[in-house]
């Protein structure tokens, strides 16, 4: 049986949201792991939540980057692993350099809790594939340090590669500056690495995979947790 | 060649082509509100003030680069630093 870990940093804490959703609503195996504990790469997938670790000190992510258990993820993720990093654990991975760029303060200088509209830009991610290119999901946001920064002359290759994930949309699903909720540029919201198996997400899918969390009890943020179980279940067969 | 101890300065700021809205808003919505039309830009960092010991300040600068990079003090993603010795 497949695997999870969920990665608990100091200051993580949409940590047991997201047991929630990997345990009792996609039914997968997870542990929560203490960074600290990490010390072998014995698991199918990782996931890094939420949360502020070490006090979001210096940059968001950039001490818990520093975490040996970044070592052990770097291993699984070279490995062609699913990891998937939400919110901070995205801030992590960035930090870490698994994945490109940097996430800077908000553009408004304000926390950001509000629901986005994010448009799926690319399937071939472990967590997007049973999602559909051009699917609008609804998944809400709370973080001050979301503004996705790349070189702008860097985002012809990033798209090149595929390695756009998803982008703020407007109601008419088109990337405006009124969709942008933090100035990132582009409109990103989550992008992946160049092999598409390490993901990163500012939006919180596991508060919108129970009808109950969401509005108008849509479970949008599902089909990420879905597709990561679909393809570690066909990595298992 | 002087071996002691000696204050290292890093600033952390964001690149020219990475926009700095802490700054902007220093400017916009403080400096020229207040009348101050001389000041035509604020970018807004982070500093870091380090005592280091090190056999002279061009090592104790040494140090500091090193440690800057090796443990990303900045993201040169998004970042530019500046480092200079101030005792």
């Amino acid at each position: 049986m497949v695997k999870v870990a969920l990665i608990q940093y100091p200051g993580s804490n949409c940590d047991l949201d997201a047991l929630e959703i990997l345990r009792d609503v996609v039914k997968a195996r997870t542990d929560l792991v203490w960074h600290k504990d990490l010390a072998h790469d014995d698991y199918d997938a990782y996931v890094l939540p939420g949360g502020f670790s070490y006090g979001d000190y210096l940059r968001a992510g950039a001490i818990a980057a520093t975490s040996p258990s970044l070592k052990i993820v770097k291993e699984a993720a070279d490995g062609g692993k699913p990891v998937l990093g939400i919110c901070n654990g995205f801030q992590i991975l960035v930090e870490a350099g698994l994945l490109p760029g940097a996430v800077l303060r908000n553009s408004t200088l304000r926390f950001a809790c509000t629901w986005t509209r994010l448009r799926v830009e690319t399937t071939r991610t472990p967590f997007t594939s049973k999602a559909e290119k051009g699917q609008v999901l609804e998944i809400p946001i709370a973080h001050n340090e979301g503004r996705y920064y790349l070189d702008k002359e860097k985002i012809p290759e990033l798209e090149r590669n595929q390695q756009i994930v998803f982008r703020y949309v407007s109601e008419e699903d088109q990337p405006t500056e009124e969709a942008n909720p933090n100035g990132s540029i582009d409109n990103i919201a989550g992008i992946c690495n160049q092999n598409g198996n390490v993901m990163g997400l500012m939006p919180h899918p596991e508060r919108a995979s129970l009808p109950m969390m969401s509005p108008d009890n849509q479970t949008d943020g599902r089909v990420i947790f879905d597709s990561m179980m679909r393809t570690l279940r066909g990595s298992e067969a | 060649m002087t071996p002691g101890s000696y204050v290292v300065e890093v600033i952390v700021e964001n690149k020219p082509l990475a926009r700095d809205p802490e700054g902007e808003t220093i400017h916009q919505n403080l400096i020229l509100k207040g009348g101050y039309k001389q000041v035509t830009s604020v970018r807004a960092g982070k500093l870091l003030r380090m005592n280091v010991e090190a056999s002279s300040p061009e090592d104790a600068r040494a140090i500091v680069r090193k440690l800057s990079d090796d443990l990303r003090i900045y993201n040169p993603a998004a970042h530019t630093i500046q480092i200079r010795i101030v005792g």
